[in-house]
């Protein structure tokens, strides 16, 4: 049972995802990220984080996706995007950087050093585990976080939303209108 | 049964797509997507790792991660429309003001 839900959400999630840096659209692009979040979340159902899989499609899919939604009111969504194409070695090379990549920071755990630096308490659910680890082992990075969801909220109100009644291209038809 | 290894293999995978979308897209929002996509695919493998070593700490690590790129996207669509309300396009071959 588990061995088909795994197969069928990594198969899902991939092909969304090569939609993703594949498609022309925009508008198709997005989609298929938005489809593609909600399957993660599911991936993470599957390893036992309740929570963080919650989290995943409210933060993702209802934040992050709408957000890009949103922002889609500014941009020529509708029309396919022209883009240069770049040379085939560049490809082949992160191909193999991103691979070592991955190896680097996984070869660590075939070690027998690693242990859990807080264990999973199994009486309880995933939440509440969360919930007692984030609110006193990692509290201040929680207070952290905070302050810069803060930052960039006010960040992105100040840079999106200055002078929106007006036009700041350098077309002057545009101007002397 | 899936092992650890799946899922590490898997989120490789899904690193690899978007480190192929940020080399090789020009479109700036579709570089952002892709920069979405590889903060998933680290998110799975920490979420994974975190499920077989029955640790906390990696889902903590990718709950922070998503806060992260909230932010990210908050501050980055901000930057975008202000460039695109400026210069009309959003191609990364035309940010070139730095060229001497």
């Amino acid at each position: 049972m588990e061995v088909i839900a795994f197969y069928t959400f990594a198969i899902a999630i991939i092909a969304s995802f090569l939609i993703v840096v594949t498609s022309k659209n925009v508008l198709y692009s997005m989609s298929a990220l938005a489809s593609g979040m909600v399957l993660i979340s599911g991936l993470f159902f599957l390893l036992n984080a309740e929570f963080l899989g919650v989290v995943q499609i409210i933060v993702y899919t209802g934040a992050v996706i709408a957000l890009y939604a949103f922002a889609m009111i500014f941009f020529d969504s509708a029309k396919d995007v022209k883009e240069s194409r770049r040379s085939r070695a560049i490809f082949l090379l992160s191909t193999f950087s991103s691979i070592l990549l991955v190896l680097l920071m996984t070869i660590p755990m075939s070690s027998d050093a690693v242990s859990a630096l807080y264990p999973m308490h199994q009486d309880v659910g995933n939440a509440q585990d969360v919930g007692m680890v984030l609110f006193t082992k990692y509290l201040i990075p929680f207070e952290v976080a905070a302050v810069m969801l803060l930052v960039a909220m006010v960040g992105g109100i100040v840079m999106a939303g200055k002078k929106m009644d007006r036009y700041l291209g350098n077309d002057k038809e545009e101007i002397s209108k | 049964m899936i092992t650890l290894e799946d899922y590490i293999v898997l989120a490789t995978l899904l690193f690899m797509i978007g480190l192929y979308g940020v080399i090789v897209r020009t479109n700036l929002l579709m570089l952002f997507f892709a920069t979405e996509i590889m903060l998933n695919s680290v998110n799975i493998a920490l979420v994974a790792i975190s499920n077989y070593y029955e640790d906390l700490t990696g889902q903590m690590f990718a709950f922070f991660i998503i806060a992260i790129a909230a932010s990210e996207v908050a501050i980055g669509l901000g930057l975008l429309i202000l460039w695109y309300k400026r210069h009309g396009n959003i191609d990364l071959n035309t940010l070139k003001s730095m060229k001497g």
